[in-house]
């Protein structure tokens, strides 16, 4: 087979009918593929969002009078204001912004793991995998605790004009705004936390297999760029949920 | 491309780029805390919104663009990743807009 293939393409990216369309290994083409239809399910959640979030009055008076209603959409600044460790201090979206920081890090670790498999070199891939895996599970848990803190609510709660009082946030309720609210909060920052399980059970089995020298034996390190391009994929999907669900 | 180095040697890493974009989305992201808590949001409310989007639309195309190596990859691929998601921002600005109405008949017709 590499005797009829004169071009300076790599053997292992020619597809099986002689060809290489779109100048990608099939595999490669594939995942773009999947990310592009996961693209849409993502996008779905957002539209969603979007819809009813303005089907939903906003709050009418300046900013700093701003109370918390089940008659209007909070403002995301308000709600997310706290930081582990520092109970009782307003700081808002500032655990949000070190949520990003540590995706945005482990994107940029597996780029440099994936630029270690073009030089292939074995040693810096298996650091600098290591290095986003504990990105990926360090963003899994700042998760958790972000949950944790939603799902309990503040000391205060939410006062109905019944006289009962509102802690937190399920499905069917919360003290932070429309029910809509929260159901959003855990249907897209939950589906993206998905992602990125599952896209640290893929790291861990690159890892894995870089550390075997299962890569080293094939004489090409295409799977780390396979896998990198899902986790940058779960990166970008963060940008779009950090501005449209925290900032905007 | 996978430069074959049949000696063993060690090819000298090319990560300058990869450091360039790591910075300009830290940049862009403490840009965006700076607006968010210095420009007032009573009175520059919308402009703030218009701001953040295209500070996330520059982000997104760092990450595809360096990250994901699209900008280097073939027009057709490109574009058979760009269109789509075009069509999808499209949807996203009519069903807010749609969204907008829903509120509206709501609170005309049910009053609250």
């Amino acid at each position: 087979m590499a005797s009829a293939n004169t071009s300076t393409t790599a053997e292992h990216l020619i597809w099986k009918g002689g060809v290489q369309p779109m100048k990608v290994g099939y595999g490669k083409l594939m995942m773009w593929i999947f990310l592009l239809s996961d693209t849409f399910t993502f996008s779905a959640l957002l539209v969603a969002y979007g819809l009813v979030r303005y089907s939903f009055p906003t709050f009418e008076g300046l900013r700093k009078s701003f109370e918390f209603s089940n008659a209007w959409w909070p403002i995301p600044e308000r709600v997310f204001a706290s930081v582990p460790f520092l109970h009782g201090i307003n700081a808002p979206l500032v655990f949000v912004g070190i949520m990003t920081f540590i995706l945005i890090m482990s994107s940029v670790t597996m780029v440099l793991a994936v630029e270690a498999g073009h030089r292939r070199d074995k040693a810096d891939v298996e650091k600098y995998m290591l290095w986003t895996i504990l990105g990926g599970i360090a963003f899994l848990s700042s998760q958790a605790w972000e949950w944790s803190h939603f799902i309990h609510g503040s000391e205060e709660g939410l006062a109905l004009a019944d006289g009962t009082k509102i802690f937190g946030a399920n499905l069917v309720r919360n003290e932070y705004g429309p029910a809509a609210f929260a159901d959003f909060f855990f249907f897209i920052t939950g589906f993206h936390g998905t992602h990125v399980f599952s896209g640290v059970v893929l790291n861990v089995l690159i890892f894995y297999n870089t550390a075997n020298g299962v890569y080293e034996k094939r004489g090409h390190y295409d799977m780390i760029e396979k896998v990198g391009l899902y986790w940058h994929f779960v990166d970008l999907v963060w940008v779009f949920v950090f501005t449209f669900f925290y900032l905007v | 491309m996978a430069q074959h180095t049949e000696s063993g040697e060690k090819l000298p890493s090319q990560t300058k780029e990869i450091w360039r974009t790591f910075w300009i989305l830290l940049g862009i992201t403490a840009l965006e805390f700076v607006i968010a808590f210095t420009v007032d949001a009573d009175l520059y409310k919308w402009t703030k919104v218009g701001i953040f989007i295209i500070l996330t639309l520059v982000k997104a195309y760092y990450i595809v663009g360096i990250f994901m190596h699209l900008k280097h990859e073939v027009k057709s691929l490109i574009w058979t990743v760009v269109l789509p998601c075009m069509f999808v921002a499209w949807l996203v600005v009519a069903l807010i807009v749609e969204g907008g109405y829903i509120g509206w008949e709501r609170l005309f017709f049910i009053g609250k």
